[in-house]
């Protein structure tokens, strides 16, 4: 096992450092003078004098490689320039934000891996009845609906019209149900698809037959024997799922005005605050490359073929 | 009789009945989720070529006098805050939306199709180059990567259809360049490279159209993924920016007058579900049609 974290772990360090090259060529993609992106808006007005003399301030006077390096460098400390709006250092800005998003992405997809391991479990289980339908037209609409629809419509039926909820803001747990429910419906959809195809196929196997055929009850056969082998892609998908997840809660933090980082990198887009951009970009990409690490280490775990593989 | 039986075994069956009874045709035919999502996703184009017909009212006609109007005979869905008739827009943002479904896809699927080709065909430091950069996009969750590039390039329709369709190149790519590592090792390849066909004609006419059937399968998918990011980014208001119809900017101007007018969100947010679940139900008929496992 130690060999194979071993492996796993030195296989991001080329993935991580073309990240963080991506984001530091963000600066030179922008259109126009580098120098002018970063500073934004605040570039206005300056003489061309001024302009220059900050270009050496920030460096961006030296050749690409050696500005690379440096970025690097900074990165590494989470020194991510400062932030044009408020002046604070993006890289305290950005984590600051962090646990109101894993806070939301956590219980949405602890929403997601009960609520479609469920359906999964069941729509396998009943497959070709009423159960199975539902499973999978619910399982569909999950999918197709967006989640910045679904989460207006919670806040309109549970907040604003039945008044049993807080419609927006920040707070304790009854703040968190609706942006959870409409983050983890997606992936919870996701889930129950990959759980009842699993299932499926796991329960035609040999093993399960045996199973069967020494007299065990159905019920044992279907959770104890079946269950724990059809969770492994599972197991997967979730992994997969957290980067969905994300995604999901950048824009609903944008409906219930939740302040994680996906809404500060949104506002920070409309401003064209360079720097904060790129860092909450980095920040996450980072925390999503880990994520799946920890999924993909457990998965090891579980399985030991994939260790020996 | 004879005659009769003489003449149907005479008659060669032309291009569309061998298409029509083609065993992934029948598999289809036979998949009623996938018929479904066809016919939804006709009725889109239809619409989306007739919306000038079909549309009682121009999209940007403005009715100041009939402003958040809740749903009647005159407005069947409503209208917004400048009066102007939410069916109306909700028939035009069809446009936008097919717009912003295919062209990222397409163009994805062009770069990710070449990337994979290239990497597949000739392996070695080539591939491995291109594969660690399509690494990297991976590692960024999707609707993230669509971010930076918006972010990069500042907001609006043009840039946000630019970063759906980088979003998509490594999926493309990757599952291009799969096939065609299979796909060059066929004996008819090994064959026509033995008649002397050089490398880029044993692409394009021998391992390219392998990879055909699996990536129509992920296209189709990724319609509807495209189409959702880019509500996405509109909803943000970061993609399609007014006066345009587009449902996702409908939507991100609406949910400013609730809770009183919830006709503006239920429409538009409605018909992008309509959307994108034709389009999965298309794609997932299809793979059904080309891969059956059962």
């Amino acid at each position: 096992m130690l060999a194979y974290v071993t492996k796993r772990v030195l296989g991001l360090v080329p993935v991580l450092l073309g990240v963080i090259f991506l984001v530091f060529c963000m600066v030179w993609l922008a259109p126009g003078d580098p120098v002018l992106a970063l500073l934004g808006e605040s570039a206005q007005g300056m003489s061309a004098g001024q302009v220059e003399e900050l270009r050496r301030a920030y460096g961006l006077d030296r050749g690409f490689a050696e500005q690379f390096v440096s970025y690097l460098s900074g990165a590494l400390r989470l020194d991510l320039g400062v932030s044009l709006r408020s002046s604070q250092p993006v890289g305290a800005e950005v984590l600051s934000r962090f646990p109101a998003t894993l806070a939301l992405a956590g219980s949405a997809m602890l929403i997601a891996v009960v609520v479609g391991g469920a359906f999964g479990v069941l729509a396998a289980v009943y497959k070709g009845t009423w159960v199975d339908s539902i499973a999978i037209v619910v399982a569909l609409l999950g999918v197709s609906v967006p989640v910045f629809w679904s989460g207006l419509v919670l806040m309109l039926v549970f907040a604003l019209q039945l008044g049993w909820l807080p419609a927006s803001g920040f707070g304790g747990w009854r703040h968190l149900v609706m942006p959870a429910a409409a983050v983890g419906f997606s992936s919870a959809a996701f889930i129950a698809r990959v759980t009842r195809a699993s299932l499926i196929e796991t329960l035609r196997l040999d093993y399960v037959r045996t199973a069967r055929a020494k007299g065990l009850r159905e019920r044992v056969v279907r959770l104890k024997h079946a269950l724990k082998n059809a969770l492994l892609p599972v197991v997967t998908v979730v992994g997969l799922q957290f980067g969905g997840l994300l995604g999901g809660a950048v824009l609903t933090e944008t409906v219930f005005a939740w302040p994680g980082v996906g809404r500060l990198l949104v506002d920070a887009i409309r401003s064209r605050d360079l720097p904060l951009v790129q860092g909450s970009v980095l920040l996450v990409a980072v925390a999503f490359i880990l994520v799946n690490l920890l999924v993909d280490l457990s998965y090891a775990a579980l399985n030991p073929k994939v260790r020996y593989g | 009789m004879a005659d009769l039986v003489a003449a149907t075994a005479g008659r060669v069956p032309g291009p569309l009945a061998r298409f029509w009874n083609a065993p992934a045709a029948r598999r289809f035919r036979r998949n009623r989720g996938a018929v479904v999502g066809l016919v939804l996703v006709v009725a889109l184009v239809l619409i989306a070529v007739l919306a000038p017909t079909l549309a009682p009212f121009a999209p940007d006609a403005q009715d100041l006098r009939a402003r958040l109007r809740p749903p009647s005979t005159a407005h069947p869905f409503g209208t917004d805050e400048f009066g102007r008739d939410i069916l109306s827009r909700v028939l035009y943002g069809a446009r936008i939306s097919l717009f912003t479904g295919l062209v990222p896809v397409v163009s994805g699927l062009l770069v990710g199709t070449t990337i994979g080709l290239l990497g597949g065909y000739y392996r070695g430091w080539l591939d491995d180059v291109l594969m660690r950069v399509m690494d990297v996009l991976l590692a960024f969750p999707s609707l993230l990567l669509a971010l930076a590039v918006v972010g990069t390039l500042g907001p609006g329709l043009v840039n946000a259809v630019v970063a759906v369709a980088i979003v998509a190149v490594p999926g493309y790519a990757r599952l291009a360049r799969s096939v065609v590592i299979a796909a060059r090792e066929e004996e008819f390849v090994h064959a026509a490279r033995s008649l002397g066909a050089h490398d880029l004609r044993l692409m394009v006419r021998h391992v390219l159209p392998s990879t055909i059937g699996p990536l129509t399968v992920q296209a189709t998918l990724g319609i509807g993924f495209a189409i959702l990011s880019m509500a996405g980014l509109s909803f943000l208001g970061l993609g399609v920016q007014p006066p345009t119809s587009d449902w996702g900017e409908m939507l991100s101007r609406g949910r400013r007058f609730l809770p009183g007018s919830s006709w503006l969100l239920l429409y538009p947010g409605a018909a992008i579900s309509l959307t994108v679940l034709a389009f999965n139900l298309l794609g997932d008929g299809l793979r059904d049609a080309f891969d059956p496992r059962d």
